[in-house]
């Protein structure tokens, strides 16, 4: 029989290693599964980390995009962290990001032709606001009713999904290309777009607000006692009441902080890298940011560093899926796997496994 | 001194934990028929010992011998098989189940739930145990649900029981039925091994009692022949000064409940009913009772972690009943819950990071919601030095800490904000005899400054030492508070429920 026991003093210098392991162990068996389907894994796994970055040929492509893909997987990783280390478990960040797109590219579009200073800081209220009230359904039932905030918040990202396939055939649509589903493009609408700050650098707002948002968080659960409720409820949910935390406010503002920074994240990439609000614009960051928040360990520093490293993952996926026809589902498998092993050697810095002869009386 | 072959004999039992030796060459043996102590301060090594005789430890050296032979238990079923049974402190009963059913889980091979029916009725009637078989365990007290624990025990004809801290949780009066019980069975010819740091029933019921001090067998002597003082001092190892009381006058009402009442909302928890009390400055109230019988939701009603209608509980005369912890202590009234580990302190957080949880308000640790991590740290700092918290440095998580330090910790963090009113539950369970003394004294001194103290204890030595008035929770009501001086413990007993369940002792007389 097979016995699970906790460790007295799980190591520290575990928690900081196993990402780095993870890593290393999705390239070995990320290998093992390019050689199953045909493909050199060497020269897959280079491709996918290495040449996005240092190639000749494909860097100066590239490297914008890092910051294109990661800006927004970090602004929603931070989010979700906070309430992760509170035990608020958010997992329809997705959702929220979607909404806050929608709600961004609809001030836009209503404001369409004319111009003025004021329509891009309206479109970035809009966005927030808008991933701030998604993230307030699931927030609000569980305060209220105590739903279960997984589940409700998961489920909600499918009634966006449609929402968005709805306002992209109908509503946004774009009545100037007939036949075309999706909006008019923002990135040719001079007062609505998020553009480059620095050209060709991918260096746009999102950039500014993940790094303001990173900023904010760590200052917020080092010094402030905002987050120091949220890492005691997460640690001991009954001290958390003994020192007169409200239950109630913290799941409201843990999801609400998740909300905005998810709103934002699909604002700026709306009125920026993707353009336009089309059925296929959900693109998984909010899914991909979950992976990127726990690898990060749930720490802003780190979830830069995760940030940076999944966003390499999605360019390398493209770039293999151009150059070695690797199938498009590979790289979701591959960050899938990253998650798989962070857990599993977490877990096993936390538990130990115990072989026990035959079964106890 | 039995003459004859002993039972039991342990010799050179060694046991050694990570940084720790909890059993250090221990030897001595037990009779048949002999109620032998095992006294000793928590942490002394008495649970680590029992639980190699149990066969729940492997020793690391020595050896164990039952009626003459080679005994190694390589689990509690072998100890079982070999006649040796044993009550817990903590029981493993289940609430939803009746007592029958609970009896025949912790079975072998159970009987027909209709012969174990009627074999608990003969038992308890034998022993005069007084226990129904067909009620739900979620029903019976403290006492009650040890009953179970010890009828389950007697069904296997042990040769041997031990019982861990079998009084911490029995009114007076139920300590007398159960040293009843146990003389019967001593004169049967069971031997009991009694662990227990209460001098007066070991004095009032064993023949024989070995001393563990650190791990290590400091005497085995008569403890009749003893006074209480000194087996306490053979315990301890050295002088215990009572705590100093100061003759002082009491001030203006600090904390007045009336007519407090608060629904549980777990179905085995405890409803508070119909509460009245008022708290002057300076004086300490004593709250008794077996535990389960509302003294967490006491605490928690009052510390402001539940709510209640607002004039219910009323603070220097304004009413709070509404306010939650934080705000009750700004207006001065701090509190310590009776877990120390998940409640009072956050097992991984550092002991800085716990001086904040409680002590942020009044102490102004944060300024516009930005704490101030040194001036926390300086805090922490203070507790630590002043209870004298054994502790490389307010760096170290909670859960370093032994239970004695953390509680000292606790309880200072809370003594160290000045309260005008201070509430505590078991504020000195599982520490040892001179960090209780310090905890105590300190409660003193600061009722002696004005503080009003509530102390929520089932230490009943404890409260008859520091309480100014004393009331008893049975049930969830709250009797009314009398003057501690002259209070008898028969009276006591009274006030706690006297013995739950004598009226079915009676009907089994009969």
């Amino acid at each position: 029989m097979i016995r699970l026991e906790k460790r007295l003093a799980p190591s520290k210098r575990a928690q900081y290693l196993n990402p780095f392991l993870a890593v290393a162990l999705t390239m070995i068996a990320g290998g093992l599964m390019f050689a199953a389907l045909g493909k050199d894994p060497i020269a897959a796994i280079r491709l996918i980390f290495f040449d996005p970055i240092f190639s000749e040929q494909f860097g100066s492509y590239s490297r914008p995009q890092l910051l294109i893909k990661s800006a927004p997987l970090i602004l929603i990783a931070v989010g979700l962290a906070i309430g992760f280390r509170a035990g608020i478990w958010n997992i329809g960040a997705e959702g929220q990001y979607i909404i806050g797109a929608l709600c961004g590219a609809g001030v836009a579009l209503a404001f369409y032709p004319m111009e003025g200073w004021f329509i891009f800081p309206l479109m970035i209220f809009a966005g927030a606001l808008g991933g701030f009230l998604w993230a307030m359904i699931p927030a609000i039932l569980k305060t209220r009713f105590n739903t279960n905030e997984i589940l409700v918040s998961l489920l909600l990202v499918y009634v966006a999904e449609k929402l968005l396939a709805g306002m992209a055939l109908g509503l946004m649509r774009n009545p100037d290309v007939a036949g075309f589903p999706g909006s008019r493009d923002l990135r040719r609408y001079e007062s609505a777009h998020n553009a480059d700050l620095i050209a060709n650098t991918g260096m746009h707002w999102g950039v500014v607000a993940a790094m303001i948002a990173v900023i904010f968080a760590y200052v917020m659960m080092t010094r402030h006692s905002l987050g120091y409720q949220v890492r005691l409820a997460g640690q001991a949910p009954r001290a958390a009441r003994f020192a007169g935390v409200s239950p109630t406010r913290l799941v409201v503002t843990c999801f609400g902080i998740a909300g905005v920074l998810a709103g934002l994240a699909g604002m700026f990439e709306v009125s920026g890298p993707s353009g336009q609000v089309r059925i296929d614009f959900a693109s998984g960051y909010g899914f991909t940011a979950i992976i990127v928040a726990f690898l990060g360990r749930l720490n802003p520093i780190g979830i830069v560093l995760a940030g940076l490293l999944l966003g390499l993952t999605y360019i390398g996926g493209e770039l293999s899926q151009m150059m070695l026809q690797l199938p498009g589902a590979a790289i979701q498998v591959f960050q899938g796997m990253l998650l798989f092993f962070l857990l599993a050697l977490d877990f096993q810095t936390n538990y130990r496994l115990r072989l026990t002869k035959g079964a106890r009386a | 001194m039995t003459a004859s072959a002993p039972l039991l004999q342990l010799s050179g039992l060694t046991k050694a934990y990570p940084g720790v030796v909890a059993n250090d060459d221990v030897s001595f043996n037990i009779g048949p028929g002999q109620i032998h102590a095992l006294l000793g301060e928590n942490g002394a090594g008495k649970s680590t010992l029992v639980k190699m005789v149990y066969g729940l430890v492997k020793p690391d050296a020595g050896e164990m011998r039952l009626r003459g032979q080679a005994f190694a238990p390589g689990q509690p079923s072998d100890a079982r098989k070999s006649g040796i049974a044993m009550v817990f402190q903590h029981f493993s009963l289940f609430d939803a189940l009746d007592v029958a059913e609970n009896v025949a889980l912790g079975m072998e091979n159970p009987p027909p739930l209709r012969d174990l029916a009627k074999r608990i009725r003969d038992v308890s009637e034998a022993y005069g145990l007084p226990l129904d078989p067909t009620r739900l365990v979620g029903e019976l007290s403290a006492g009650e649900r040890q009953r179970v624990e010890i009828i389950r025990c007697l069904l296997q004809d042990p040769k041997l029981l031990i019982m861990d801290e079998p009084t911490s949780v029995l009114t007076p009066q139920e300590v007398d039925i159960l040293f009843r019980t146990l003389r019967k069975l001593s004169d049967e010819g069971t031997a009991i091994l009694y662990i227990s740091h209460k001098l007066d029933e070991i004095r009032a019921l064993c023949s024989e009692a070995t001393i563990l001090r650190g791990g290590k067998k400091v005497a085995t002597c008569d403890p009749r022949e003893k006074s209480a003082r000194d087996l306490a001092e053979l315990m301890v190892g050295q002088l215990l000064t009572p705590p100093e009381r100061p003759a002082r006058p009491f001030g203006d009402v600090v904390l007045q409940v009336d007519g407090l009442s608060l629904a549980s909302n777990n179905p085995f928890g405890t409803s508070l009913k119909d509460i009245n009390f008022a708290l002057r400055a300076g004086e300490v109230l004593g709250i008794a009772g077996v535990a389960g019988n509302g003294q967490d939701e006491l605490l928690l009603v009052l510390s402001g972690e539940l709510a209640s209608p607002s004039d219910r509980v009323c603070l220097l005369g304004k009413p709070v009943g509404q306010l939650g912890p934080n705000g009750r202590r700004e207006l001065g009234l701090v509190a310590a819950p009776e877990e120390r580990l998940g409640h009072a302190a956050a097992p991984d957080m550092s002991l800085t990071e716990n001086a904040y949880l409680s002590g942020a308000h009044r102490k102004g640790l944060a300024k516009n919601g930005f704490i101030d991590w040194d001036k926390t740290r300086g805090f922490a700092e203070s507790v630590i030095a002043r209870f004298d918290v054994r502790t490389p440095g307010p760096h170290v998580v909670a859960r370093a800490l032994s239970g004695g330090n953390l509680q000292k910790f606790v309880i200072g963090r809370e003594i160290e904000q000045n309260p005008a009113v201070i509430i505590v539950n078991q504020p000195t369970w599982g520490v040892d005899a001179s960090a209780a003394a310090t905890i105590r004294q300190a409660l003193l001194d600061l009722a002696s400054q004005g503080a009003g103290v509530v102390v929520i204890s089932q230490d009943l030595d404890e409260l008859l030492e520091v309480a100014d008035s004393f009331a008893a929770l049975n049930e969830g009501r709250l009797t009314t508070p009398r003057p501690a001086k002259g209070l008898t413990v028969d009276e006591i007993g009274l006030m706690m429920g006297g013995a739950h369940g004598m009226h079915v002792a009676e009907e089994v007389a009969q």
